[in-house]
């Protein structure tokens, strides 16, 4: 079996990123889930959050902060669709919170349902970028 | 006949315009290269997008449960259109085209007795509606594509259609804009993108294109995953219309404000061309009164 598999990282502006990866791991709706070539053909949701691309001895060798979409994995593939993905290091602590902190004053003031529902979401995302910035720091660390 | 000193005049200001729009163009076919290549690149997304859909929706057909933006709303009773213009004129026929195509939907539509409602993305759609259809327009968002078309407003703009749509506000939505085919000619197109409808060559082509979801598992789940693709899927479609009308609009004023200068050049040149002669006859005039004062010495 091949040792690799083609990756792709499609945003509405570009394609992101296309190489190839020997293991990756997706924020999947239905929880993480990794990748690995000759994955069984999925679709999946991705949540906001962290996806990692590792080598074969599963050290970490990038990282993508995405905003929510989907996968599509085949076994010789597995494309990302995402509105926006970002490489971690670029996301500082201060975006973050300060997304965090805007997320929330909105949902504060939201007072119709649907600016409330469209308000939670933003938090979410906000929140989950925040975490994703401390989980970095705290591996850069070591 | 005009003096010397009124072509002189004309012949600077005009001179001066075709300065303004020769720079016009060359700023338009720059920034219609950049919208070109933007196109290019949010193509391999909206196709991946199509597949999935197209593969999930082929599935889904043969029963009653599909969602509501696929199967619409149960009823035909009041449309939302969406018209995407520009902000400014001096781009040919590209917003008046628009416009007109427009009019015509809308008044096919009240003669069926049905509701009409309008979101202008552009001014210039809102001005050419206004005078007949002014109390229609909801809403008119300006500025959205001033730095090229971002995916940011489209996504914006598809989270409001669906709580209107949640609130029963419109059944189906139709959004209108310009094609980009070529720098010279741009078509105008109506797509309707609540409830969602495949396009029937695309979707049997995107059904190739290695989806059989059949042998696909689905995580979390049909439902789920569909709902989340359709929202996102809807805001694909609108993001596509922006770049095709922000090139479109692009390349209408290349060619407009090329067809501009030529125009100033051929004038300039007939000016030219009567300055010289008035002078001319100033000239000859003066001689022969001259030589006629000297003969009568």
């Amino acid at each position: 079996m091949a040792e690799t598999f083609l990756f792709e990282i499609v945003t509405p502006a570009r394609l992101a990123l296309s190489c190839e990866a020997a293991c990756v791991i997706i924020p999947g709706g239905a929880g993480h889930f990794g990748v690995l070539p000759g994955h069984a053909a999925m679709l999946s949701t991705i949540v906001p959050g962290t996806i990692e691309l590792r080598d074969k001895s599963l050290k970490i060798l990038d990282r993508y902060f995405v905003e929510g979409g989907f996968a599509e994995i085949t076994p010789e593939r597995c494309t990302v669709l995402a509105e926006v993905a970002t490489p971690l290091q670029e996301i500082t602590r201060d975006d973050a919170e300060d997304r965090v902190k805007r997320a929330h004053d909105a949902l504060m003031v939201s007072e119709a349902l649907n600016v409330r529902v469209t308000a939670e979401r933003d938090l979410r995302t906000a929140e989950a970028m925040l975490a994703a910035v401390n989980e970095y720091e705290k591996q850069g660390a070591h | 006949m005009a003096s010397l000193k009124d072509l002189r005049v004309r012949i600077n200001s005009v001179k001066s315009t075709q300065k303004i729009t020769s720079a016009m163009k060359m700023i338009a076919a720059t920034k219609l290269r950049r919208a070109q290549s933007a196109a290019e690149e949010g193509r391999p997304y909206a196709r991946k997008m199509e597949a999935m859909l197209a593969g999930m929706v082929g599935t889904l057909a043969s029963r009653e449960t599909a969602p509501k933006l696929i199967s619409g709303s149960g009823e035909d009773r009041s449309h939302l259109l969406i018209i995407i213009t520009a902000d400014r004129g001096l781009c040919g026929g590209f917003n008046g085209n628009v416009v007109r195509e427009v009019k015509k939907r809308i008044s096919v539509l009240r003669q069926e007795g049905k509701a009409v409602k309008v979101i202008c993305v552009g001014r210039k759609g809102r001005d050419g509606l206004r005078r007949e259809y002014g109390g229609l327009v909801s809403e008119t968002l300006e500025n959205v594509t001033r730095a090229g078309a971002q995916f940011g407003p489209a996504r914006d703009l598809s989270r409001r259609l669906l709580t209107m749509f949640e609130a029963r506000e419109f059944d189906v939505c139709t959004v209108f804009y310009n094609t980009f085919k070529s720098a010279m000619s741009q078509v105008v197109t109506a797509k309707q993108i609540i409830p969602f409808e495949l396009p029937a060559a695309e979707a049997s082509a995107a059904a190739e294109g290695a989806l059989a979801v059949g042998s696909y598992e689905l995580e979390p789940g049909e439902g789920p995953l569909l709902d989340a693709l359709l929202p996102a899927n809807l805001a694909m479609q609108i993001f596509g219309a922006l770049l095709e009308s922000f090139a479109s609009e692009q390349g209408a004023r290349m060619t407009a404000m090329d067809n501009a200068t030529r125009n100033a050049s051929d004038m300039i040149g007939r000016l030219t061309l009567t300055y010289n002669r008035t002078r001319q006859a100033i000239i000859t005039k003066e001689l022969i009164e001259i030589i006629s004062g000297a003969e009568a010495v």
